[in-house]
């Protein structure tokens, strides 16, 4: 491992081009998944942030909830299934906001809840306010603004943010179930809905139910609707099932690339080594001891265009316009960091038959 | 007991239906301290012997024992503990690697047996002192004169104290002189410590160093 170690550091030169390209395989997995990241995320976080485990929309509207009705009475047959503990109106209006000071339009989905929403506080007390989601920011909202929603302008003031609850790209602006159905109703004329409908209801299991068994029973209690967990309500939602399969397609295909990257700068700079090699076993080194010497060489490579992959990254994103959905998570940049590394060692690992079939007797004459 | 005992040794490679037998009925015993001259045109078959005795290759037949060791039943892996601890190597391309300074091409012979690091490190330092390179240990081999590389190339094959030296045309590109010295060299460094050496050589005029010069031709050993 020394003699590996000591070739890194005393010919960084021969390993520029391998590391060179994995570095730029790096800013393209990061992108990649800061892409994947930021378009699920900014689709999902209204319904990934309600604290309820189960979402039921009317059995008409295909688990979209700006097709979704559930009438008064719905809901009360819905309270009343054992197992619910609790029940909260949820409805959505995806319009456009004037924003003071600023020539564009933001897009806003304006939210209408009774609360029970993770990271978003109770529903204010008066009218025409609202949370807005930190997404919004990149249209140059600000707290205290009074924005203009919809065709008619219905002015709503900002009076705090939340994080992560947008919908469909939109940033998320939670307000009174009023303020909801008034935009709705403006923007929409087609779409108003009486006082007590909502687009949607979240639900609360009791403690010790099991969720499945009470959405079965919300729907066959009520004959009208479809109720799914969080989760599936998620994955229903328009674009980011198949958003998701393509770009983590894409994601692993370039895994690949860079252990196909690695297998063949190794192979070549093994087969350079032949010589180097018959004489080292036959001075008494293994092909376990020079094949180590090639992985921790390769996850070394790996480890330095992963920090250079990161930080050019990072650069470009400072330059990213607002409007592209990327979001640069942790949890990604973990698994693009182990994804690299266990790629390198697979395509180094390729060597492995070239190194064995190296002859000691080479060496001599 | 002597440092090489070839008895009947024979390796024979084959091609088809053909085989040629690149050693052929070899014979040859070298005792602990002696340094005989292998001398043979090209293709007779020193290659061959060299390594077969240095546990690189296998013969076909025959037997070859090195400080009391059979390495007939060997396997490739007991092979490679063997050459770590009794053979040395010196070869005709000297073969340093080129990214190793001096001092560090010696060193590599101890880490790939595991030795202690300090213990190697101050052996190691002794042997560049003795072979005039104690000043220019630290350096790479690019940095080296053709005669500094070979003398770097003997203290790496004494490093791991090895009861025989085997050394492939030493002299082979070398002119006259710088021929001498590091037959001299050799003379002193190896056969001094009571090491058995086996030089294989084509050329004549450096086989007065040896104890004993046996010529080989066709594979086929004539003791002088």
């Amino acid at each position: 491992m020394r003699l590996a170690l000591r070739e890194l550091r005393r010919r960084p030169g021969r390993f520029a081009v391998a590391g060179g390209a994995m570095a730029f395989l790096t800013v393209l997995l990061l992108f990649l998944g800061g892409l994947l990241d930021g378009l699920y995320l900014g689709s999902t976080g209204l319904i990934r942030s309600q604290a309820a485990e189960l979402l039921t929309f009317s059995d008409d509207a295909r688990l979209s909830l700006l097709r979704s009705r559930i009438d008064p009475p719905v809901r009360d047959e819905v309270e009343a299934v054992d197992g619910v503990e609790s029940v909260r109106g949820l409805g959505v209006a995806l319009v456009a906001a004037s924003v003071p000071g600023e020539n564009d339009l933001a897009d806003v989905s304006l939210v209408g809840y009774e609360g029970g929403v993770e990271g978003v506080p109770d529903p204010p007390e008066a009218d025409f306010v609202g949370y807005a989601d930190r997404r919004l920011e990149a249209f140059g909202v600000e707290e205290g603004d009074r924005l203009g929603l919809g065709p008619d302008g219905i002015e709503v003031e900002v009076v705090g943010w939340v994080e992560d609850t947008s919908f469909l790209l939109q940033g998320g602006l939670w307000v009174t179930p009023a303020t909801w159905r008034e935009v709705l109703g403006s923007a929409r004329p087609d779409a108003v809905l009486a006082d007590g409908t909502f687009q949607a209801l979240a639900v609360t299991v009791a403690p010790g139910a099991d969720p499945a068994a009470v959405a079965s029973a919300i729907d066959e209690a009520t004959g009208s609707t479809e109720t799914v967990t969080r989760d599936e309500a998620v994955l229903a939602l328009p674009g980011v099932k198949e958003q998701s399969s393509t770009l983590s397609a894409i994601i692993n295909t370039t895994f690949l690339v860079v252990g196909i990257v690695v297998a063949l700068f190794f192979a070549l700079v093994t087969l350079e080594r032949s010589a180097l090699y018959a004489v080292l076993k036959a001075i008494g080194a293994s092909s376990r001891q020079l094949l180590v010497g090639v992985v921790v060489q390769a996850v070394v490579v790996a480890g330095a265009a992963l920090a250079v992959g990161g930080l050019l990254t990072f650069l470009l994103s400072l330059v990213v316009p607002p409007g592209v959905p990327v979001q640069f998570e942790g949890g990604r940049a973990l698994q693009v960091v182990v994804g690299v590394l266990v790629a390198s060692v697979l395509g180094s690992a390729v060597s492995l038959r070239r190194v064995i079939k190296v002859d000691p007797a080479d060496a001599i004459s | 007991m002597p440092a090489l005992e070839l008895v009947d040794v024979r390796k024979v490679y084959r091609s088809g239906d053909d085989e040629v037998a690149a050693l052929d009925q070899a014979t040859l015993r070298v005792g602990n301290d002696e340094m005989v001259a292998l001398v043979g045109p090209s293709g007779s078959g020193k290659s061959t012997l060299l390594s077969i005795s240095g546990g690189l290759l296998a013969p076909t037949s025959g037997t070859v024992v090195v400080g009391g060791e059979a390495l007939g039943a060997y396997s490739a892996k007991a092979l490679t503990e063997f050459r770590r601890r009794r053979v040395g190597f010196v070869f005709q391309a000297v073969n340093l690697v080129p990214f190793l300074t001096a001092r560090e091409n010696l060193l590599i012979v101890a880490e790939l047996s595991g030795t202690d690091r300090s213990s190697a490190r101050a052996r190691a330092e002794r042997l560049l002192d003795e072979l005039g390179l104690g000043d220019r240990a630290g350096h790479l081999p690019e940095a080296l004169s053709g005669g500094e590389r070979q003398r770097v190339a003997i203290g790496r094959a004494l490093m791991n104290q090895p009861e025989l030296v085997l050394i492939d045309e030493p002299t082979s590109a070398l002119d006259t002189e710088l021929g001498e010295q590091v037959m001299e060299l050799i003379t002193t460094e190896v056969k001094g410590r009571g090491t058995a050496a086996v030089i294989v050589t084509q050329d004549e005029r450096m086989t007065h160093y040896a104890d004993r010069v046996v010529h080989i031709t066709d594979g086929r050993l004539l003791d002088e």
